[in-house]
């Protein structure tokens, strides 16, 4: 990849860049398959139930099968909705959060776009996303909707402050926004990843990220019991899916951010077990991310709305702001 | 310097896929699904009722705070992510004026806490 992107740019390095954006995209599309199964799977088994196991063996097809099924739907536009918008909505939420990848790191040689600014271009285009939850609630012209889409923006808006203010932590430590070089600056030890000096940095991140997901304990916005489905009541066959696909989209993305900014990347937390290549780290700690996030869910209950908002304001924000100068003084202190 | 304009042909490549995939599946779903509306199916949901008025309303002017309040946070990150680069090299002085920068703006913080625009009492 390296040598690659030190050539100057001809329709044949062109064609190869085009090459893995589409094996990136196949990628995705295979990790959302299959982390849907994955979780309906694993809440099943905690809740003493088999989950799918009837489309393919073991159930293995049944994503598949609801895709199918997804795409040979009706698609409903009420008469009332706003049409150009509505239609509008399901892209512009997926489309930031494709574009999110292309600047994710792997393994020392496997990496996609080497931004300068990495870190800074995740946080600026994923924010687009609740543009797409608002203009979707809105659109549809329906009294669910429009408050599912206004909770929705309003808990993304909230916690992505504390979520953009916890990794500064990460960038006082290295000193750059290079997702690449982020991780080179930790190093083969448990120790020396970010994961303990950037400890409140990585709660905080880890609370803000699954508020950010719109995931159980924080997902208000689609609220069953109270909002029937929060922003997408109105939409049915594959623009659904597109809300849906974003949505896992975004957690391939938090768990892969995740593992580079305070879990070492394609480190290993020994130095003695560099015998295993750098993209088996990488794997194991996204996955056991993506665990955790299917975790919480079938164990959580789901918090109330007035204690949401005051969480990220009076308990995120402060802390966030406290780790960057605790940080920031101790970097001053021993350096 | 000029190679690399690459790692931005390839966030343009991501972008470009990223819109194209919705619209080629949009497309040949429109192929592919039923198309039979009737009046019954394109009202409004609104729990099996008729729909009472428009949604498209004033609404609380409680996000609107929040809106407000974000923006100004955000403006602040802005602030802090240069400073966070550069701070091997700016030293003292910066750490201080960054941390009046910040406290003024906590100072905001706590006005709007102790006038309870944190509290949500409403939809």
């Amino acid at each position: 990849m390296e040598s690659l992107l030190q050539e100057t740019l001809s329709l044949k390095t062109f064609a190869f860049f085009l090459l893995i954006g589409v094996t990136t995209l196949a990628i995705v599309l295979g990790f959302v398959t299959y982390a849907i199964y994955f979780e309906r799977k694993v809440i099943g088994w905690m809740q003493f139930r088999i989950g799918p196991n009837r489309v393919g063996p073991l159930g293995l097809l049944q994503s598949v099968a609801d895709v199918t099924k997804l795409l040979m739907k009706e698609d409903t536009i009420p008469n009332e909705a706003d049409r150009t918008l509505f239609k509008l909505a399901p892209v512009i939420v997926y489309v930031p959060a494709f574009s999110v990848l292309a600047t994710f790191p792997f393994t020392e040689t496997l990496y996609l776009a080497d931004l300068n600014i990495g870190l800074l271009y995740y946080i600026a285009i994923s924010g687009i996303s609740t543009l797409g939850i608002v203009v979707g609630g809105w659109a549809s012209n329906n009294k669910y909707s429009l408050l599912g889409g206004m909770r929705s923006a309003a808990q993304m808006i909230s916690y992505e402050v504390p979520l953009v203010t916890s990794v500064v932590g990460v960038i006082l430590l290295t000193g750059s926004l290079n997702l690449h070089d982020i991780v080179t600056n930790q190093g083969d030890n448990i120790w020396e990843w970010n994961l303990f000096p950037q400890i409140i940095g990585f709660i905080v991140f880890t609370i803000a990220a699954i508020s950010e997901l719109n995931r159980t304990p924080f997902d208000l916005p689609e609220a069953e019991s109270e909002l029937v489905a929060g922003y997408h009541v109105e939409y049915s066959g594959f623009r659904f899916a597109f809300f849906m696909l974003a949505e896992y989209v975004y957690v391939f993305a938090i768990a892969s951010l995740a593992t580079i900014l305070f879990l070492g990347g394609w480190y290993p937390p020994l130095a003695m077990l560099d015998f295993i290549p750098g993209i088996v780290w990488f794997l194991l700690k996204f996955t056991a991310i993506v665990f955790f996030l299917f975790w919480i869910r079938a164990t959580l209950p789901r918090i109330r709305v007035d204690q949401l908002m005051g969480l990220g304001w009076r308990v995120l924000l402060p802390l966030a702001l406290f780790n960057i100068f605790l940080t920031a003084i101790v970097e001053f202190v021993l350096r | 310097m000029a190679e690399y304009i690459n790692n931005y042909v390839i966030v343009a490549i991501f972008i470009g896929l990223g819109i194209f995939l919705p619209v080629a599946a949009l497309t040949i779903g429109r192929i592919l699904r039923p198309n039979k509306p009737y009046h019954e199916k394109l009202t409004t949901y609104e729990s099996g009722n008729d729909p009472i008025g428009g949604s498209q309303v004033r609404f609380n002017v409680r996000y609107y705070i929040f809106a407000l309040m974000f923006v100004i946070f955000d403006v602040e990150t802005v602030f802090l992510y240069p400073w966070a680069v550069a701070h091997k090299s700016l030293g003292l002085f910066a750490l201080i004026e960054m941390l009046v920068f910040v406290f003024l703006l906590i100072v905001g913080l706590i006005y709007a806490w102790r006038k309870k625009v944190l509290r949500w009492t409403s939809i």
